[in-house]
């Protein structure tokens, strides 16, 4: 299997090292229900049969931590991007200037 | 029927062609008591002990496949019962008495081998912590022996003795531990279970669960909708994606681990030996060829096959323990997909859908534990008690912060 690196281009996947599901987000520990919203970033996992986001990091190349789609019935790569992407991507649009305040 | 020299003798006299079926293949009744949901070791040995323990034997096994067509032909076929934890060793070694007593109480040949798993250490740190382990066995009753090196030069000459590295400085063994022919297990357990009346129903896919008010009532099959009162889960790799029908979301990750096997050599291997300094396990079937494995590949995966890199590394550690293996020729290599949980211990329990119960979270240390977890299993969906032995396997207890994790690793299930 070969994971293209946003930074280095089509690498063996065995320069990278495998963190998880990128789908889940780490809630905020003061929001109401926080223990039970860190249990589920933790542990419950959609695990689908398919198409996963996942972290690697491509740590005998460039450092970086990316994000690569890949199926999990058949190791297929659709693409990747640094998480840092990943994550601006799926963050709310800001909201707009109130004016000074 | 049941198998003695007798019958042996007469069906070879006759040229092997008066065998009957060993189980039935029955069409699916309307309504079950009990509906077991994988035709695995587990979801068979399940079946067998609601219907030989508890009495029930209005009971059937629904199977997507074959018989025995996941995990339980997959593994590397050690059973051992050398655990850390208190809410884990007393269950393997219910499971490995179990075992002992396999063959005789199946009328099944099994080739349960007890021959013996060698741990080695190769530091001092190391040979703590096994002393550590196999006192931990000894004080729940289990015997344990802690070897220096030149008890384990006695057993196993053949090791990587003089590596300047890792060192072979001991080993922990134990005695009663070994392995078994995995298939019979599958086999023993479905002729044990169909012969007590379970209905084992091949080539049924479930499609869905009927829940009423928050309880079970049956299953969506690819064969029609069968009634039951209480639904059993045991379907290993396939956990999230059947569990996924009845809207639970599970703390597991379905990963694919190898196994591989050589050609046919002449007897070398005493019993089972692992290599401390790396996850590499070995040992000899009874037609010669030597069985190994490694870690699992490390992502996510749900593809019955594995990748080249962990071929390589699984092969590299297993020169550095035993030089002469590259010698050997791997005859096949092929994967399973494991149910690895957060902890790394399995799950028998309840779900919040009352009367539907999950047992999963095996990782790949499912085979040795086939007879206990279904024993246990047939116990909590008969009695709706856990057994005394499984109470730490509880669905909530990762939320409860009660985790069972020998390895120490944390929420990360590519590492156990």
């Amino acid at each position: 299997m070969r994971l293209p690196c946003p930074l280095c281009g089509e690498r063996d996947h065995s320069e990278f090292v495998y963190r998880g599901d990128a789908n889940v987000v780490r809630p905020d520990a003061e929001a109401p229900g926080a223990q039970r919203a860190f249990h589920e970033f933790v542990h419950l996992r959609a695990n689908p049969a398919g198409w996963h986001k996942e972290h690697w990091y491509h740590e005998m190349g460039c450092r970086s931590w990316i994000v690569v789609e890949r199926n999990t019935l058949t190791h297929e790569v659709r693409g990747a991007v640094t998480a840092a992407e990943h994550t601006l991507a799926r963050r709310p649009a800001p909201v707009a200037d109130e004016g000074g305040r | 029927m049941r198998y003695s020299a007798l019958s042996l003798l007469v069906n070879a006299f006759s040229g092997q062609k008066n065998w009957t079926p060993v189980w039935r293949e029955p069409e699916p009744k309307p309504e079950y008591d009990v509906v077991v949901v994988g035709g695995g070791g587990h979801g068979l040995s399940t079946a067998y002990y609601l219907a030989r323990e508890f009495g029930l034997a209005n009971v059937a096994v629904v199977e997507k496949g074959w018989l025995g067509s996941g995990n339980i032909g997959r593994n590397t076929t050690i059973v051992r019962s050398n655990y850390l934890l208190p809410g884990n060793e007393p269950f393997y070694e219910f499971s490995l008495k179990l075992w002992e007593g396999l063959e005789q109480d199946l009328n099944y040949n099994a080739m349960f081998s007890q021959r013996g798993v060698l741990n080695l250490f190769h530091n001092d740190a190391q040979r703590d912590a096994y002393a550590r382990r196999g006192n931990a066995m000894r004080l729940e009753g289990v015997d344990a022996e802690l070897l220096d090196q030149a008890a384990v030069r006695r057993l196993c000459p053949f090791l990587e003795f003089n590596d300047v590295r890792f060192p072979i400085q001991g080993g922990l063994l134990q005695r009663r531990a070994g392995t078994a022919r995995h298939d019979a297990v599958a086999w023993g357990y479905a002729r044990g279970a169909d012969s007590r009346g379970v209905d084992l129903i091949q080539n049924c896919e479930v499609t869905g669960f009927l829940v009423e008010g928050g309880s079970i009532r049956g299953v969506e099959t690819t064969r029609g909708t069968i009634k039951a009162r209480k639904v059993g889960v045991a379907v290993a790799g396939s956990t999230t994606r059947v569990m996924d029908k009845a809207g639970l979301r599970l703390p597991i990750e379905s990963h694919v681990l190898q196994a591989f096997v050589t050609e046919g050599l002449k007897p070398i291997l005493p019993g089972v030996v692992s290599y401390g300094l790396g996850h590499f396990y070995i040992s000899q079937s009874d037609k010669g060829g030597l069985v190994f494995g490694g870690d699992i590949d490390g992502y996510n995966s749900y593809a019955q096959r594995g990748n080249l890199p962990m071929v390589e590394h699984v092969c590299e550690i297993g020169m550095a323990m035993m030089p002469m293996l590259g010698r050997a020729r791997i005859l096949r290599s092929w994967g399973g997909v494991m149910d690895m949980s957060m902890d790394g211990s399995p799950i028998i329990d309840r779900t919040p859908i009352d009367g539907l119960y999950l047992n999963c979270g095996w990782c790949y240390g499912g085979f040795k534990a086939t007879p206990a977890s279904g024993y246990c299993f047939a116990h909590l969906i008969a009695r709706d008690q856990p057994h005394e032995v499984a109470t730490a396997y509880r669905l909530d207890r990762f939320e409860t912060g009660h985790v069972i994790d020998e390895l120490g690793h944390g929420a990360q299930p590519n590492l156990h």
